[in-house]
């Protein structure tokens, strides 16, 4: 489902110079596959992430998604791509404030082939207990409902893959731990691979298999891959 | 479906600077079309009034003031025609029609002018339109102090057949000078939208022999109203009173003495025409002002939606497609501007010259201005949404770990 290979990104420092962010050899990801990478802040998750959902440009190397080689794509098409196959779950949730819960989930789908659904953005948000919130704004909602709107939002487009970003960083370990039982599930069900960054070790110890980021981000000396649920 | 939601939700988000931004176009859109439409109307109407008449002639002077005065039912007379001047042009063989006035009288400060039966019977006030009683009235009876009544004074004074009244002399109202004679209504004339409506009309001799008036000017005329059987006796005739002789002026054509009129004031419209695209430019830049300046609030949003797969094409007409939007909440609420603004200059217009404009008068600037406005909504939209086109996704998509 998910495959990487030598992907490089660097960026350009105050002073000029360049510093390299994700090296990472190899990593791959199975279809309907769970994944956690532990990893610090600054440690250059979120880079990865948004190398994964084609948010930036890899300066080499390959990030293939169900089969399209996302890296030789131009940006237009890996916003198509990223519209159609991926659901990102942000760690601030990244909801539109001026817009409804419902049609924060509807726009989740509206940029694919999918199309909006209200429908189906019904379901998902009754899905996550959010059916009787549907025209509240994100701020009339708790920071768990938030949490659970973007979870819906996240799989609106029956993504082959989602990527969440410290989705609990936000919460408090109650939350934290339904928000994480409520991602892994909705995933489960819809058939979507999850590859989640964190650095919660409550949240990582959910996935035996959780990788270091480091040992798979420079230095490139072995294929990692991404432990199972 | 996704497109208007975006935009609609965004012009919500930002429903001042929106209202605001609105409206000033719709200030723009209605001091345009008001612009243009009073100018084109007043034109068209002044121009239209003159096709009654070819000519008028009275005492030596100004063309433009006798074509106003005898008219128009504006400006002061600028002398009398005596009754040989005045048979001489009713009897010549090139001469249709000649129809007397005498001015000089009024009734609180609205005109009156003495005339023949001629005037309402034998003549069309505009190509096809001739004038009309409203029913119960009659034409005055020359022998008698009677009056017919324009539309206009008939409204505003609410004069009706059998109402009987007492003039004042002179053009301008003064209460301590009223004749003594006694003027019974006995006709309302129907609407013409010409200065007919702001007119008292009475019988010629009542003008020339009211009491108080000079008993040397009994027999005098104010001026005289001339229709050619021929355009080359117009020709003929300048050159007999413009030229060769000097104590009468003939004013012809009149149509083209009220075209040098609108070129002589041509200017006014030009600056407040200038003042219009001024306007329209200013508002133009507000687009582009409140979108801009909205923009960094909005970069979150929009790097939340390119990270939902939209592609930067789709942010760019999202932003162009409010500005747009704003352009159109404008242009219609411009149009709402443009029939109160439009409404308040023609009854101005309406009261000073009896000119009446129409302000459902079809014009394509009325359908242009519109769009023109939503096109420069469009326009302001540009460099905001190129800057929404730019934005990075990444950095705006904070915080990262």
């Amino acid at each position: 489902m998910l495959s990487i290979n030598t992907l490089c990104k660097s960026f350009v420092t105050p002073e000029g110079g360049s510093a390299l962010i994700v090296d990472v050899c190899a990593f791959t990801l199975a279809a309907g596959e769970q994944a956690a990478l532990r990893g610090e802040s600054g440690s250059g998750k979120t880079t990865f992430l948004h190398l994964i959902a084609g948010i930036l440009a890899a300066d080499s190397g390959r990030v293939e998604i169900d089969g399209v080689n996302m890296t030789a794509l131009g940006e237009a098409r890996r916003d198509r791509l990223r519209a159609e196959k991926i659901g990102y779950i942000f760690q601030t949730f990244n909801l539109l404030q001026g817009f409804t819960v419902l049609e924060n989930v509807v726009l989740g789908m509206s940029f694919g082939r999918i199309g909006a659904d209200r429908g189906r953005a019904r379901e998902l948000l009754a899905r996550v207990g959010l059916g009787h919130r549907l025209d509240h704004y994100p701020r009339q909602l708790s920071t768990g409902q938030q949490q659970r709107v973007a979870v819906a939002r996240a799989l609106a487009n029956r993504p082959k893959l989602v990527l969440a970003d410290e989705p609990t960083g936000n919460l408090d370990r109650k939350h934290a731990r339904e928000a994480l039982a409520l991602i892994r599930e909705t995933c489960r069900e819809s058939g979507s691979a999850l590859l989640l960054v964190s650095h919660d070790e409550e949240v990582l110890a959910q996935f035996p298999g959780a990788l270091d980021f480091a040992a798979i981000n420079r230095p490139p000396v072995a294929a990692a891959t991404g432990g199972a649920a | 479906m996704t497109l208007p939601l975006i935009v609609y939700r965004s012009l919500r988000q930002h429903a001042l600077s929106t209202l605001v931004t609105a409206a000033s176009i719709a200030l723009a859109c209605g001091l345009l079309l008001t612009v243009w439409m009073v100018r084109v109307q007043t034109q068209s109407a002044f121009v239209d009034t003159t096709t009654a008449f070819d000519a008028v002639l009275g005492a030596r002077g100004s063309k433009l003031q006798l074509v106003l005065n005898a008219i128009f039912n504006l400006e002061a007379s600028p002398g009398n025609v005596s009754a040989a001047d005045y048979q001489a042009i009713k009897r010549h063989p090139a001469v249709k029609t000649a129809i007397p006035i005498a001015v000089g009288d009024n009734y609180f400060g609205w005109r009156i002018v003495g005339t023949v039966p001629e005037l309402f019977t034998g003549v069309q006030y505009a190509r096809g339109k001739s004038y009309a009683l409203v029913s119960g009235g009659r034409l005055f009876d020359p022998e008698k102090r009677e009056a017919v009544v324009g539309a206009f004074v008939a409204r505003r004074l609410a004069l009706k057949v059998g109402d009987t009244f007492k003039p004042y002399h002179g053009l301008a109202f003064n209460p301590n000078e009223q004749h003594d004679d006694v003027y019974t209504v006995v006709g309302l004339l129907a609407p013409t939208n010409t200065p007919a409506d702001r007119v008292i009309w009475i019988p010629i001799e009542g003008v020339q022999t009211m009491a108080g008036h000079d008993p040397a000017a009994a027999t005098q005329v104010s001026a005289v109203l001339v229709q050619f059987r021929a355009p080359a006796a117009g020709m003929m005739l300048d050159v007999k009173y413009n030229r060769q002789g000097d104590r009468l002026t003939l004013a012809y054509p009149v149509g083209s003495i009220i075209a040098d009129l609108f070129s002589k004031i041509g200017w006014l419209d030009q600056v407040l025409a200038i003042v219009a695209y001024l306007v329209a430019l200013v508002a133009g830049a507000s687009v582009l002002a409140s979108i801009y300046a909205s923009m960094n609030a909005r970069r979150r949003d929009i790097a939340i939606l390119r990270s939902l797969g939209a592609r930067r094409c789709t942010v760019f007409g999202a932003v162009i497609a409010e500005a747009a939007v704003i352009g159109t909440l404008g242009a219609v609420a411009g149009l709402a501007v443009y029939v109160g603004l439009f409404g308040g200059v023609a009854g101005v217009i309406r009261a000073q010259t009896g000119v009446a404009l129409d302000v459902v008068h079809w014009h394509p600037v009325v359908v242009l201005c519109p769009l023109g406005m939503i096109a420069l909504g469009a326009l302001g939209g540009v460099v905001p949404a190129w800057k929404a086109y730019r934005t990075p996704v990444a950095e705006n998509l904070a915080p990262s770990s």
